[in-house]
């Protein structure tokens, strides 16, 4: 389980996340909603060690992630992030296998490939293999990340926006993998999302960020209301029912 | 080309050139010499054989340093011989030449590679402060920078009248190797041979920090090994044949381009193409105003730019 304890961090003399405290419920799917700049990514990238907080901590299964040995910590934990840098000539499989690295540690076995198939798999990627990934959509590339996400197998999975560059059926590929992550393979899924209907559909629990405080927490029946949502981002919505989920509509 | 005929062909290719290596020369060697004439043997031995052996370690270890370097710096356009690693070698050996001369080779390797490392890490401090939408200010900044540096040795070496010892480290040529003159260059092949190693590590950084601490790296050691990886090949190379442009830049850019960036297999076809390169070049310097040469450095100089201004062109937005 993931848990925040009186997180802060600051950078340029501004202060992105102010004392926050929350914890993740396990096995579950939780979606990050928030206006831009409210620091979902500051907040996970601090959740992946990619960011050393100001004060506080944070905590995976009761071990400080910034105080755990970082190759353990890699095969508990695995980010997309929001922005990649250039991939470079790496075909899709290599990029894909690379999250494997954790676990075999340079000599990957039978078990690894057959990780990697069953990701290029799931993510519709088998087709492209063999491609250089510098020669990949922005889409298809998105993809190529989350596979190389789910290859790394790991308890809890972090997505930064991972809906970005996707036409809606890659859309569904994506949130069918994420669903797939929590219901079948039992893992913590925490993905930041802008499409509240996205939320509304695939997240248990929605965790709102605002100003980097916290702004809401709670089941997304009852986070994803007019009241809470229309007071986080200053702008008012109509929320329907459909299916018996919520229904976001910008009145 | 497949990455396996890619590494057949280079290496016949080789073969082919080493092979041409140890016939070519002022005093021709027929093979049936070796066998009867102990004259003919012993230049073989004594001259030949250490010159091709340098020149393909040179090769091989200098393009595996500048693949090595292109990660560090996250960019494809820079080597050691145009970013500073070079020019700080050879400051460290004047400097050391000054403080306290008549030292011993070794001595002087160690405090090259000193050097070198001190001027690499600080151009790599630099360069990671450049704005990454502009991948061009990564060179340019190497090559003022190394240029401010060649010029300190240069001046230091004027005034202590050192020039021409300076000149035999800037200006790389292989000549001059005979036995016991190379064996050094066994050790920078090794250094890139232990690259090999961490080929999957290396790779995983070429991604960026957040993808190799995201995959439990230890981003910083990683760096490190690379950092002395490429100081001690240039510091090497730079002390026993002289600085040798464009081989770290080149090839790796072609081997990339053909077979991408996945070291497992990069790594081995940009050290023989490096070979291949540098061994061809040395060979073309010695035959085209045969029986006098033409120094190494000065073909590359040449052949080098030609294929970076082609590079330049075909691959202007890949640079990152
Ligand atoms: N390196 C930095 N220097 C200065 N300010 C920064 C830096 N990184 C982030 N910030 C600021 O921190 C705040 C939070 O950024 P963050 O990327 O976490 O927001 P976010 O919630 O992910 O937004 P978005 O929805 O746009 O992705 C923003 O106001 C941003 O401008
Ligand atoms: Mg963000």
């Amino acid at each position: 389980m993931i848990s925040v304890q009186n997180l802060s961090y600051v950078t340029a003399g501004k202060r992105i996340l102010d004392d926050l405290s929350l914890d993740i419920a396990p096995g579950q799917v939780t979606a990050l909603i928030g206006p831009n700049g409210a620091g979902k990514s500051t907040l996970l990238a601090l959740m992946a060690r990619l960011l050393r907080p100001d004060n506080g901590r944070i905590t995976l299964d009761g071990l400080d992630v910034h105080r755990t040995a970082t190759a353990d910590i890699a095969k508990r934990l695995a980010i997309l992030r929001q922005e990649q840098a250039p991939l470079g000539r790496l075909t899709v499989r290599d990029l894909v296998a690379f999250g494997r690295f954790p676990h075999h540690r340079g000599r990957p076995t039978a078990e690894d490939h057959l990780k990697i198939d069953t990701a290029l798999d799931q993510l519709a990627l088998s087709d492209l293999a063999g491609r250089f990934v510098d020669t990949l959509s922005g889409g298809q590339k998105q993809r190529v990340l989350i596979a190389m996400v789910l290859c790394q197998n790991t308890d809890v999975v972090l997505l930064d926006e991972p809906l970005n560059n996707l036409d809606p059926a890659q859309v569904r590929v994506v949130m069918d993998a994420v669903d797939h992550m929590a219901r079948d393979l039992g893992k913590t899924v925490i993905v930041v999302l802008h499409d509240l209907n996205h939320a509304a559909r695939h997240a248990t629990r929605v965790i709102a960020l605002k100003h980097g405080r916290l702004f809401a927490e709670g089941p997304a029946g009852s986070v994803l209301a007019e009241t809470p949502l229309s007071q986080l981002y200053e702008t008012a919505f109509d929320v329907l029912t459909h299916n018996a989920r919520p229904m976001v509509v910008a009145r | 080309m497949t990455p396996r005929a890619t590494f057949a062909s280079l290496c016949c290719l080789l073969a082919l050139l080493s092979v041409a290596s140890l016939l070519v020369g002022a005093q021709g060697i027929a093979p049936t010499d070796l066998l009867f004439d102990p004259q003919a043997r012993h230049l073989f031995l004594a001259g030949r054989l250490p010159r091709t052996l340098a020149v393909i370690l040179t090769g091989a270890s200098l393009a595996v340093a500048g693949l090595i370097m292109q990660i560090l710096a996250r960019n494809r356009f820079v080597e050691p011989a145009t970013a500073g690693t070079a020019q700080s070698a050879a400051l460290g050996i004047v400097v050391l030449t000054l403080a306290a001369p008549g030292l011993p080779m070794i001595a002087q390797m160690a405090g090259a590679t000193l050097a070198a490392l001190t001027g690499t890490a600080v151009f790599l401090v630099m360069v990671s402060r450049l704005p990454v939408q502009q991948p061009m200010l990564v060179p340019l900044t190497g090559l003022v920078y190394g240029g401010v540096i060649g010029a300190a040795v240069t001046f230091l070496a004027y005034e202590n009248d050192l020039l021409q010892f300076v000149d035999t480290w800037i200006n790389g040529e292989f000549s001059a190797i005979v036995r016991g003159r190379y064996e050094m260059l066994w050790i920078a092949g090794l250094a890139a041979a232990l690259a090999y190693l961490a080929a999957d590590q290396l790779t995983i950084v070429g991604l960026g920090r957040d993808a190799a601490v995201n995959l439990g790296l230890g981003y910083r050691q990683v760096m490190a090994l690379g950092l002395l990886a490429v100081s001690v090949v240039t510091a090497i190379t730079v002390v026993t044949v002289g600085m040798i442009p464009f081989v770290g830049l080149v090839v790796p850019n072609i081997v990339s381009r053909l077979q991408g960036d996945n070291l497992r297999q990069a790594l081995p076809r940009v050290a023989l193409a490096g070979a291949v390169l540098v061994l061809g070049c040395d060979l073309l310097g010695r035959l085209l105003r045969y029986p006098h040469e033409i120094p190494v450095g000065t073909v590359l100089g040449v052949i080098g730019a030609g294929v970076f201004l082609w590079l330049l062109n075909v691959r202007p937005r890949h640079a990152g």
